[in-house]
Formats: structure tokens, C-alpha cells, sequence
């Protein structure tokens, strides 16, 4: 049996994803584009998350694997005109394989310490893109002529019809949250939740402590460059300014602010971080400035975020019942 | 050889403003264990401070070019230096008992508030420095012509570092910030005053990254309020470079670091020469994570 406070809540989500689906309908285009980022946002901030908010580890170089989707998507749709969308399966594979590589060597770093490698890694990719690296990423003009997606042989054109691609990319992001709500709850999620708030008791439980990070780091990394894919075939151009450290920060921000950990709290973060400043348009140059006094603020009074998550319990009476599994 | 030289002058220059900028770094690590992420926007603040000062105070007019900037260095270095005590007051004081990666995230924080207030301040585009205050004549060695500058710019850091090593060394209070590195509470219980040692950290490692902040901008005539960023990151690679918390070890991290970017940027490429500084922090971290004379850094928990 639920406590009542967990069943109240449950009308209060169902009218909120209602509003989401429909809110196109009403508020017209650019505000439609606004929740397109804002879904852009909390797609990355959700694959942050599985490193950041289950796994622990600071990583703030989450914007080169949304780079890497990008330019894999960018590169192969202008040479080729494979499809946009066929490609974030491989937009996937390419951030995945560059997070298993790099993220080896230094996922045994202490906390801060990983934070400082994960900046110089973005960073690196940056520069790599600038300088044209093996004369396909263009540039620091980037690549123009991206297509767009086409769903059953209709073409979703992100900037002339933002309310096509509003669905494209909730569809995507609903699926997104029930998979990592899934593997939240699942044996994998649990260890790495375990790990993160005692790594030496998890080791000494027999977890393969190197072996969960680093999946965590690949599996945030493959949705990160998937996402990647999605801004490339919106934008229908990308260049390297688009992911830069700042981005790797706005993603951060977004998981810390919202609740690291929590599903519905990056959410939160996400609609917060990127809906709120459209909103405060006069505000728009003291942005960063507010972002910034609000990470301090937030570390003072409420480091687990807005919407921290729930502890877990696992009641001994349930579980030699086997009604929950650890 | 020619090329050689004058890249190697210019490393040691560049270098002697990344190694006072690393020493900030690694005493607030040594007493904190806390990378004070938001160092980098103070040298940033300290370059602008002595910019305001160059302009507004007509000092130099007086009492001559050279002395003139030397006292308004000084001013500037003791400006940074309160604004870095304030710094901790705001936003690490409050988590000195809490998770170290708290402490981690609000220095972020103040670096993203501090580089937003001097955007602010100042405005976003790139500032001048008032020229020929500084010697500009060019120096000969074997024929080579090396700008005068960069010996007083290097002059100047190594001559900064040496007052610090003296005093970290030899005086009381050095004592005292040696003892509070090694063990906080065995300093507390010997009648050492934990807090006030750490206000002093906080005063003299932004001071001497102000002094860089002017020497920055004396060197290279402009600066921008996005600068501290890089400057900041690759003191930091300078500071792990030598082994973090190791004060002999940032000035020697800092040097060596100057050179390699130097002669990197000669040698294997101009466009990649920020991304060398960060190819050697993710190696030494990888290869040795003690850095050269260092503390170790790689830990289980």
C-alpha cells in the first residue's frame, strides 16, 4: 500500500503531461521552439543524469558527446543523404565508443578531479572541430544543409514547423524516460546508486565498481549523441559554438538545480534552466549571473536540488516474500 | 635556433604568470582541499582593477612609468586579495563542513557570478592597455632579439614567488598556514587559528593572481572578462603539473607548462596550442597523479 501522498500526486502528472502534448496547439511557434529546447535540454539533462545524478562522478564534458552525435549525423547525412534519423542509432555508437575510450583512463579520479579532466576533454573537442579535424567537421563554420527528419515519408522541418518536431522530439523523450526509469529500478540502477553513496562499501559488496561507471559514462554518453542527432536535423546546421564548455555547464546546471538523481527533478531543471529566462526576456544579459548565485544558494540550503529523490526502502517483511528484489 | 630561443623566452614568460596564478590554486588546496575553480575570474578582476587603476589614478604621470605600475600593482593585488576573502566568505565558509563536491559546485557558481559581474562592469568587448609604461626596448642575446618585457614579467613572478616561499617558510604565520595544510585539527589543538589562517590563503593566493591578472595585461596590451577561464584552467594543469598543494612545485609546474605550450605551438601546431595545456593535464593525471613533486590525487573514495 502507498502512502495517500504518493497517490495525490499522480493527477497533478497526468494534467502536466496533458498540458505538454497540447500546449502546441495554443501557444504558437516560437514558444513551440522554446519547448523544443527545452525537450533538447532535458533529453541531455536525463542522459547527464544516469553519470551525474546515479553514478556520481562530476563529469562536465557531457557537450562532447552531444557534439559527436551531432557532427556523425551532420557528417554522414550532407556526404551520403542517409536519412537523419537512421543515423541516431550510429550517432549513438560513435559517442559511446569515444566515452569508453576516454572515460578508461580517468574514471578512478577523485570527484573535482574528473570534473577538471571532463572540462579539457569537451574543451579538446572544441578546438579538434575549430581546426577541421581530418577536414570533415568544417570548421569554426560548421556544417550547413543537415536534412531534415522524415517520419513515414513526411518531412518534420524543425524551424518552419516547430509543432511537427515538438512530437517528434516528446515521442522520443517519453520513450527516454521510461527506459531510464526502467533502469533506475533496475539491478544496474540500484548498484550504481550504491556505489555513488558508498563506493568502498559497494567494492567490498562484490560490485565491479570500475565496471558500473563506466557503463553509466557510455550509456549517458550513446543518449547524449542520439540527442546530438535530433538538435543537428532541427537546426539543419551545427558548428562548434553550439558545444562548447557552457553547454557542458547549462547541462550540469540543469541536473544540480532540478535534482540530481530524480527523473521528474531534471525535468524540473530543464523547463527551469532553459524555459524560464525566454520568459524574463529584459533579464536575458544577468542570465548566468542568476545561474550562478543560484548554484551557490542552492549548495548552501538544498544541495540535493528542488526535487531531490525519494529514499528507497526495502522492507525486510516484503522482501522474504520476494514482493521487492534488491 | 633563433625561433627556438625567442619561444623559449616567451614560454618562461608566460609561464612565470601561469605559475603565480597556480600558487593560488595550490595553497587554498593545501589548507581547503578545495579547487577554488572561481581563482581564474579573480585574475580576470585583478586585470581589470589594474586597469581602471592605469587609467583613472594618473600615478604613473608622477612618480615615473616603472614605479608607478609597481604601486599600482600592489593596490590592485591588495583589491583582489579582499575581494578573494569575500569570495570565501560567500561561497565556501558556509560549506566547510559539508561534502567537499558541494564546496566544488558553488565555486563554479561564484566563477560563472564573478566573470557575469566584470561582463557586466566593464562590458563584453575586449579592453586596451595603456602602452609604454613598461620598458619596451629589445634586448640582444647572441644576436637575438628578446624583448625586455618578458624578462621583467618573469622577473617580476619569480621575484613574487620567492617572497611567498621565504614567507611560507621562514615567518610564524608560514608556520602556522604549513601546520594547517598538514592537519586542521591537530593546528586547532597547538593554539593555531584555523579560521584566520584560511582568511590569509584567501587574501594572499588571489593577491598574487591579481598581480598576473596586470602582468597579463601589460604583456599582451588587451583583456577580455572570458580570459580568466583559460588561464585559470591551464594554472590549474600547471599546479597538478608540479603536484597540487606543493608550493615549489606550481612555480615549477607553472614554467615548464609556459614552455610547453610554447614551444608546442612552434613546433607542432599554432591552432592546437590551448588543447596541449589540457593534452598535458589529462597525461600527467593518467601517467602520474602525484605530479612532479607532488601529493597524491587518484583516490578510492
Amino acid at each position: 500500500m502507498k502512502p495517500a501522498a504518493g497517490r495525490i500526486k499522480k493527477p497533478a502528472y497526468g494534467a502536466i503531461i496533458l498540458l505538454w502534448l497540447i500546449a502546441p496547439l495554443f501557444i504558437g511557434k516560437y514558444w513551440t521552439d522554446v519547448l523544443n529546447n527545452v525537450a533538447i535540454y532535458a533529453l541531455l539533462g536525463l542522459s547527464l543524469n544516469i553519470i551525474l545524478g546515479y553514478g556520481g562522478m562530476f563529469h562536465m564534458g557531457h557537450a562532447a558527446f552531444y557534439a559527436i552525435g551531432a557532427y556523425t549525423t551532420a557528417i554522414i547525412n550532407t556526404a551520403w543523404g542517409v536519412p537523419v534519423l537512421w543515423l541516431m542509432p550510429l550517432a549513438g555508437l560513435a559517442a559511446g565508443l569515444f566515452a569508453l575510450v576516454v572515460a578508461r583512463p580517468i574514471i578512478h579520479l577523485r570527484g573535482d578531479y574528473l570534473l577538471i579532466v571532463t572540462i579539457g576533454m569537451v574543451e579538446i573537442v572544441r578546438i579538434a572541430l575549430i581546426n577541421n579535424v581530418f577536414d570533415i567537421t568544417g570548421g569554426a563554420n560548421g556544417i550547413f544543409g543537415i536534412s531534415s527528419p522524415t517520419v513515414f515519408g513526411f518531412r518534420i522541418n524543425g524551424i518552419v514547423a516547430p509543432a511537427h518536431y515538438f512530437y517528434l522530439v516528446t515521442a522520443f523523450l517519453a520513450i527516454t524516460i521510461v527506459l531510464f526509469y526502467l533502469l533506475e529500478n533496475s539491478r544496474f540502477g540500484r548498484a550504481l546508486k550504491f556505489l555513488c553513496s558508498d563506493e568502498v562499501a559497494a567494492e567490498g559488496s562484490g560490485i565491479n565498481t570500475a565496471g558500473y561507471k563506466l557503463a553509466a559514462f557510455v550509456i549517458g554518453a550513446v543518449w547524449a549523441g542520439m540527442t546530438g542527432t535530433l538538435y543537428a536535423s532541427k537546426m539543419g546546421f551545427i558548428s562548434p559554438e553550439s558545444f562548447s564548455f557552457w553547454e557542458s555547464v547549462v547541462m550540469f546546471m540543469i541536473v544540480i538545480l532540478g535534482g540530481s538523481g530524480n527523473i521528474a527533478g531534471v525535468l524540473l531543471g530543464a523547463a527551469l534552466i532553459i524555459g524560464l529566462p525566454e520568459i524574463f526576456q529584459g533579464l536575458q544579459q544577468y542570465r548566468l549571473l542568476i545561474f550562478g548565485l543560484a548554484l551557490m544558494i542552492m549548495m548552501i540550503f538544498r544541495p540535493q536540488g528542488i526535487l531531490p529523490p525519494k529514499p528507497r526502502s526495502y522492507p525486510i517483511d516484503k522482501l522474504e516474500k520476494n514482493e521487492v528484489s534488491l | 635556433m633563433e625561433q627556438f630561443f625567442t619561444q623559449l623566452t616567451n614560454g618562461l614568460a608566460v609561464g612565470g604568470i601561469y605559475a603565480l596564478i597556480a600558487l593560488g590554486y595550490t595553497m587554498v588546496y593545501g589548507v581547503l582541499k578545495l579547487i577554488n575553480f572561481a581563482h581564474g575570474d579573480l585574475f580576470t578582476i585583478g586585470a581589470y582593477l589594474g586597469l581602471t587603476l592605469l587609467t583613472s589614478l594618473s600615478l604613473t604621470d608622477h612618480i615615473g612609468g616603472a614605479a608607478g605600475v609597481i604601486l599600482l600593482a600592489v593596490m590592485a593585488m591588495g583589491l583582489v586579495g579582499i575581494i578573494g576573502i569575500l569570495l570565501d566568505r560567500a561561497a565556501y565558509k558556509p560549506l566547510r563542513t559539508s561534502p567537499r563536491l558541494s564546496a566544488v559546485v558553488s565555486a563554479l557558481g561564484a566563477s560563472i557570478v564573478l566573470s557575469n559581474t566584470v561582463m557586466l562592469v566593464y562590458g563584453p568587448s575586449t579592453r586596451v592597455y595603456p602602452q609604454g609604461l613598461l620598458p619596451s626596448q629589445v634586448f640582444y642575446i647572441f644576436g637575438l632579439p628578446i624583448p625586455v618585457m618578458r624578462f621583467v614579467i618573469l622577473g617580476a613572478s619569480i621575484a613574487l614567488m620567492i617572497g611567498l616561499y621565504v614567507f611560507i617558510q621562514r615567518t610564524k604565520i608560514g608556520t602556522a598556514i604549513r601546520a594547517a595544510a598538514i592537519d586542521q585539527d591537530a593546528a586547532r589543538l597547538m593554539g593555531i587559528n584555523v579560521d584566520r589562517v584560511i582568511m590569509l590563503v584567501f587574501f594572499i593566493g588571489p593577491a598574487l593572481g591579481g598581480a598576473a591578472g596586470v602582468m597579463v595585461g601589460l604583456y599582451y596590451g588587451q583583456i577580455t572578462f572570458t580570459m580568466g577561464w583559460v588561464y585559470g584552467l591551464k594554472a590549474f594543469t600547471a599546479a597538478i603539473l608540479g603536484g597540487i598543494g606543493n608550493i615549489p612545485g606550481a612555480m615549477v609546474g607553472g614554467l615548464l607548462l609556459g614552455v610547453i605550450e610554447a614551444l608546442g605551438a612552434t613546433y607542432i601546431s599554432m591552432a592546437w596550442k590551448d588543447a596541449i595545456a589540457f593534452f598535458v593535464l589529462i597525461l600527467i593525471l593518467i601517467v602520474r597523479p602525484t605530479g612532479l613533486l607532488g601529493e597524491r590525487v587518484a583516490e578510492k573514495i
